[in-house]
Order: C-alpha cells, then sequence, then structure tokens
C-alpha cells in the first residue's frame, strides 16, 4: 500500500517538475511547482515528517509561491523573446541530468544505502507527535539557530522592503505624521492689529452723505 | 517496501530535473528561481529520508532552516527581479551583462 502510494505521487512529482522546466508560461510553471510541493509533501508524510509536510504546504504553496504569481503577474514579459534557445539548448540539458543523475545514483545506489545497510525503521505509534519532538530538539538544542533563523527573516523583509520601495517627489499624498503632530498654533494664527482713530475726509464726507 | 534508495533516487531525479532546467530556461529569471526551488526540495527530501531512516529528528530541523532561508532567499530574489524590471524594462538574463561577466 505505501508503495502504491510513493508510486503515485513520485510520478506526480517527476512528470509536474518536468512540465516546470519546459512550458513557456510563467504562471503555468508556477501551478506546476505548486503541484510538485503538494506531492512531495504526501511523499515527506510517508517518511513520518508530518510537521514539515503541512510546513511546505502552508509556508512554499501558500505564500511563497503566491509571491511568485504576483510577481509573474506585475512583470509585463515578452514571452516570445524569453522562448529563444529553448530547442538550441535542450541536448546540452538532457545531457548534462542524465551525467549527474549518473553521479547521484552511483552514490546513493543500493550498494551504499540499501537495505542491508539501512533497516527500515517500525513505524511509531498513532498518539506519536512529531510536532512535539521536533519542538523538544528546535527549542532546545537548536535554540540559538531557531533566533538566527528569526534574524534571517527580519532581513529579509527589511531587504525585500527598501529593495522594491520606491519615492516617488510628484505625487500627491498625506503626510500623516504632520497631520498628527500639529499643534493649533500652526493652524491659527491671531494677530494684533492696532486700531487708529478714524480720520474724517472729504471722501468719506462724500460717501456719507 | 520503501527503503532508502527509494527516496534517495526520487530526489536524485528531482535534481537533475531541476538542474536540466537551468540550462534549458536560461534566459527567464523567474523559471531560474523556480528551479533553484525544486533543487532546494530535492535536497529536503534527502535530508527527511535520512532522519526517518536513521531515527534523527536533527534531519527535519535542517529541512525547517533550509525552508526558513528559502523563503528569505525567493523574498529577496524576487524583489531584485522586480527592481531590474524596473529599471531594464527586462528578465532576460543575456541582457544583464553591464558587469561584462
Amino acid at each position: 500500500m505505501e508503495t502504491i502510494v510513493f508510486y503515485v505521487f513520485s510520478t506526480f512529482m517527476i512528470l509536474s517538475a518536468l512540465m516546470v522546466i519546459t512550458v513557456h508560461n510563467p504562471v503555468r510553471a508556477a501551478f506546476f511547482l505548486v503541484l510538485t510541493f503538494f506531492a512531495s509533501a504526501a511523499v515527506w508524510l510517508l517518511l513520518e515528517a508530518e510537521f514539515l509536510a503541512i510546513i511546505l504546504i502552508i509556508v512554499y504553496v501558500g505564500a511563497v509561491m503566491v509571491l511568485f504569481l504576483f510577481v509573474v503577474m506585475m512583470l509585463d514579459v515578452n514571452l516570445a523573446e524569453l522562448k529563444k534557445g529553448f530547442v538550441k539548448n535542450l541536448p546540452l540539458a538532457i545531457i548534462v541530468a542524465l551525467a549527474m543523475f549518473a553521479m547521484i545514483f552511483m552514490v546513493v545506489g543500493g550498494e551504499q544505502f540499501g537495505i542491508q545497510k539501512f533497516a527500515v525503521p517500525e513505524r511509531h505509534a498513532a498518539d506519536y507527535s512529531n510536532v512535539s519532538a521536533l519542538g523538544q530538539v528546535l527549542y532546545t538544542e537548536y535554540v540559538y539557530s531557531f533566533e538566527i533563523a528569526a534574524v534571517i527573516l527580519l532581513v529579509g523583509i527589511v531587504a525585500a522592503i527598501s529593495l522594491t520601495l520606491r519615492r516617488r517627489p510628484n505625487t500627491r499624498h498625506q503626510k500623516v505624521e504632520d497631520q498628527v503632530a500639529v499643534k493649533s498654533a500652526d493652524r491659527l494664527r491671531v494677530v494684533k492689529v492696532e486700531t487708529q482713530p478714524r480720520k474724517h475726509t472729504i471722501a468719506n464726507a462724500e460717501v456719507e452723505k | 517496501m520503501l527503503i532508502l534508495t527509494h527516496f534517495l533516487v526520487l530526489s536524485a531525479i528531482l535534481f537533475s530535473i531541476s538542474l536540466a532546467g537551468v540550462f534549458i530556461n536560461r534566459k527567464n529569471v523567474i523559471i531560474l528561481l523556480m528551479c533553484v526551488e525544486l533543487m532546494l526540495l530535492a535536497v529536503n527530501t534527502n535530508f527527511i529520508a535520512f532522519s526517518y531512516f536513521l531515527g534523527d529528528t536533527a534531519g527535519q530541523v535542517f529541512v525547517f532552516f533550509i525552508l526558513t532561508v528559502a523563503a528569505a532567499e525567493a523574498a529577496i530574489g524576487l524583489a531584485i527581479l522586480v527592481v531590474l524590471f524596473r529599471n531594464k524594462r527586462t528578465i532576460n538574463v543575456e541582457e544583464l551583462d553591464t558587469l561584462k561577466g
């Protein structure tokens, strides 16, 4: 049963990864990447990494891929220009990929990591919590790394905002901080005007008649 | 029965596909970034497979940190891409030759 699930989701994963690299439209590539993430989350569930599978769905599909889609839709990309050279690079890509796979397979193949070297562990009981196991390690042994990860995310936020922040001097917008900080003295100025006694001139006398 | 080699070969295939993607889509920066995400996914699958078969939670902690760094990397990379497009009006890698590299 597990083997069938593994093969089904692996097939989905590989096919959608192939679609990611071959479709021309970046929006479709992003959607196929989402499918790849879903399939690999299922594979991770087979490996009892429930928390990370959920995180992969929530963070990657929910946040990162949506960010990709936003950027793809914001940019007005000339797709015809980007398609050129696809066929020209294809043989080289296939050769390099096959060579890479052959090299990795020589290392990770059955001799080194097969069943006689790594026995299949027993499944945990149903009340085993992957989240608490991960949290117990994460908040004790790796707590400094955890804090550094938080700092990295903060740096990411600041960098992304400061890179894309655009100041346009000609636009009209409210300056809220000035509006809040205003005092009544800035709005209303009481001016003392000196009064003068009225003089009766000839012109005034004419008007009064 | 599923053994460790199944998962390692799966992630090797995924890594090779994403490497081919880097070669094929040499012009489109967005798809290049997606290929990098695929590579990270393959590496994470390796980590989780070893974590399960060795019975050590540390592998999953590493995947957690890789996901964190990858999210920050994607955000900054896409921000750079937006700034690049705003200045150059293109995301074609071959036109980005200001450094004469």
